[in-house]
Parts: structure tokens; C-alpha cells; sequence
């Protein structure tokens, strides 16, 4: 993985499935992230309802998280130990969703990750989540 | 007295495949993951054959955590709708053939969904099985498992609640 600070455009570039689900990168730096997620058609887990389907939310919701860690002060690379969602409403059909993460605190090797999903319909966001991941740091010549 | 004759082989399995056709085709998300289902009688195991665009760390490679997430979710909402419309299905009160995407029954709402990396994601095919450990009227509790080359070594894991929909009888 890239050090920080990360080229957005690179970022997602470089993760096949975030391209694939169309996500752009909208901010990141300091432990925080922003990304966010079209519509499609090709996404949707409920036909009777055009909604996008939860998994496609944790993936963006997943790949928040990530991005966040690796803009952790000192961060060079991370994986996810675990991950939980609640899916608080149903998102809008036709409305890109934007997910916000932040991690709250890392130790030397974990790092704790919350963040939250809009639809940019109502201030309820459309998810939450929480996760821990693995952090793994650079050294004092700032190499991986 | 006489017993009815049992029904003939291929139209149980005609009802149950088609059953299962319909409820899987029916979730654009899951055609676009590449995820099968192959069925031993009402057991089923997804199948999630490996595809360059389901890498999240090229460095690796890896499977992306939230193609992990989603093969987990997508297994455990077809094992709960399948539970859902098993019963349904074999006393004749729903007719498979009639399924198609506008007649679909409603299918459960995740409720909140948690997963736990266990190892990365290997560039293969990946399975999973699910089971419902409370299938009730409000909610659902389900567990998933996935693996790839050894059926002990388990990649990920979940557990999700889901909302179950308004039956007929159950309001």
C-alpha cells in the first residue's frame, strides 16, 4: 500500500473492487476519509425496491475505514480484523452514498475505525459502522 | 388404503431449482459478484469464483474485505429466504413456476451485519454456507462461514440479524 499522503486518484486506481463499484475518493488526510459511491443499477439487492445492496455498502463502508487508517499519522499499510454495519434505513434509489470514516485511536498494531453512510436525503445516516483493523507503521526513517 | 405415489423424482427437483433460480436471479448484486448457489436437497453452498476485479490489494493479491462482506451478506439473506419459502414450496401453497423478478416474495432487511477477518481473501474460489440459528416472526439471527481450498480453515465469518417481511397470517 501507498505511504501517506496518498494521491486520491491513486488510491482507488490501485484497488480493483473500489473501481469496479465506481467509488471516488473525495478527502482523506489525518485519519480520515471520505468516500463515496454511484447508483447503479448492477448494485441493487432488493429488485422490488431499486435499493443498493448492504454488501455493496460495506464495501465502501470497508474500503472508508481503510483509507482512514492509512491516513493515520505514521500508517503504512492495514487490513481489517473486523468490521460491523447497521443499516439504518433504506438508502434513496438513484442517490450516490457517501461514507465518512475516522480512526478515533490506533495502538503500536490496531487501529479503531468508526464511520457513517449518507444518501444526502435526511440527516439519519443510511448506515454506521465500527471496526478494528490492523495497523502496521512505518519505521523512524519513514520506511515501511 | 392407499398412499398417494410419491412425486417423481425430477419434479421435486424441477420445484425446488427453480425456486432458487428465481430468488438468485433475481438480486442484480449477486449476478454482478459472480456468486452461484448449488443446492443437496434444501442445504446450500454459494459459490464465489475468483475474478481479477474482486482484488482489493494488488500487493498480495487479496480479495477486497468488502467482496468478503458481501459474498457473506448475499449468502446469508439466500439461506434465510430459502428457509422462508421452503415450507411454502413443498405444501403447494407457492408455486415456483409463477416466480419471476415481480413476483418474488419480499426478501428479509439486513438489520446490522458483523465480520470477522479471519485471513486474507486467497486470488480462488471461495464458498460459503449459512445457518439460521432463530428464524423468527420480527427478526432472523444468522451465521455464515466462508473457505476456499480446505473446508476447516475458515477465511471469514459473520453474523447478521435480519428484518423479516409481513407474512400472510403473521400480521
Amino acid at each position: 500500500m501507498t505511504s501517506p499522503p496518498i494521491a486520491p486518484q491513486k488510491f482507488i486506481e490501485a484497488l480493483p473492487f473500489a473501481r469496479a463499484l465506481n467509488m471516488t475518493l473525495e478527502e482523506i488526510g489525518d485519519g480520515r476519509a471520505e468516500i463515496s459511491m454511484p447508483w447503479d443499477a448492477r448494485f441493487v439487492g432488493d429488485p422490488a425496491t431499486g435499493v443498493i445492496h448492504g454488501g455493496a455498502v460495506s464495501a465502501l463502508m470497508d474500503t472508508c475505514c481503510g483509507a482512514a487508517v492509512l491516513s493515520f499519522p505514521g500508517a503504512s499499510s492495514t487490513a481489517t480484523i473486523d468490521l460491523r454495519i447497521d443499516y439504518m434505513r433504506a438508502a434513496r434509489p438513484g442517490a450516490r452514498i457517501t461514507a465518512r470514516a475516522e480512526c478515533y485511536h490506533a495502538t503500536r498494531s490496531v487501529a479503531f475505525v468508526r464511520a457513517t453512510a449518507t444518501d444526502g436525503e435526511s440527516d439519519t445516516p443510511v448506515a454506521s459502522a465500527a471496526g478494528a483493523f490492523v495497523i502496521e507503521r512505518l519505521n523512524s526513517e519513514g520506511k515501511p | 388404503m392407499s398412499r398417494p405415489a410419491p412425486e417423481p423424482v425430477q419434479v421435486v427437483k424441477q420445484r425446488r431449482d427453480a425456486a432458487l433460480a428465481a430468488l438468485v436471479d433475481g438480486v442484480p448484486y449477486i449476478g454482478f459478484l459472480g456468486v452461484r448457489f448449488e443446492r443437496l436437497g434444501d442445504e446450500l453452498t454459494a459459490i464465489l469464483p475468483f475474478d481479477d476485479k474482486l482484488i482489493g490489494n494488488p500487493a498480495l493479491p487479496a480479495i477486497h474485505g468488502g467482496v468478503t462482506a458481501s459474498f457473506l451478506e448475499v449468502t446469508a439473506i439466500i439461506e434465510l429466504s430459502w428457509a422462508m419459502i421452503w415450507a411454502d414450496m413443498e405444501s403447494g401453497k407457492l408455486d415456483p413456476l409463477t416466480l419471476d423478478r415481480e413476483h418474488l416474495p419480499r426478501l428479509p432487511k439486513t438489520i446490522d451485519f458483523t465480520v470477522d477477518y479471519l485471513r486474507s481473501g486467497l486470488p480462488r474460489d471461495a464458498y460459503a454456507r449459512a445457518r439460521v440459528n432463530r428464524f423468527g416472526r420480527r427478526y432472523a439471527s444468522v451465521h455464515v462461514e466462508a473457505w476456499q481450498d480446505n473446508r476447516t480453515r475458515m477465511f471469514a465469518q459473520a453474523t447478521g440479524h435480519f428484518l423479516m417481511p409481513a407474512r400472510e397470517g403473521t400480521e
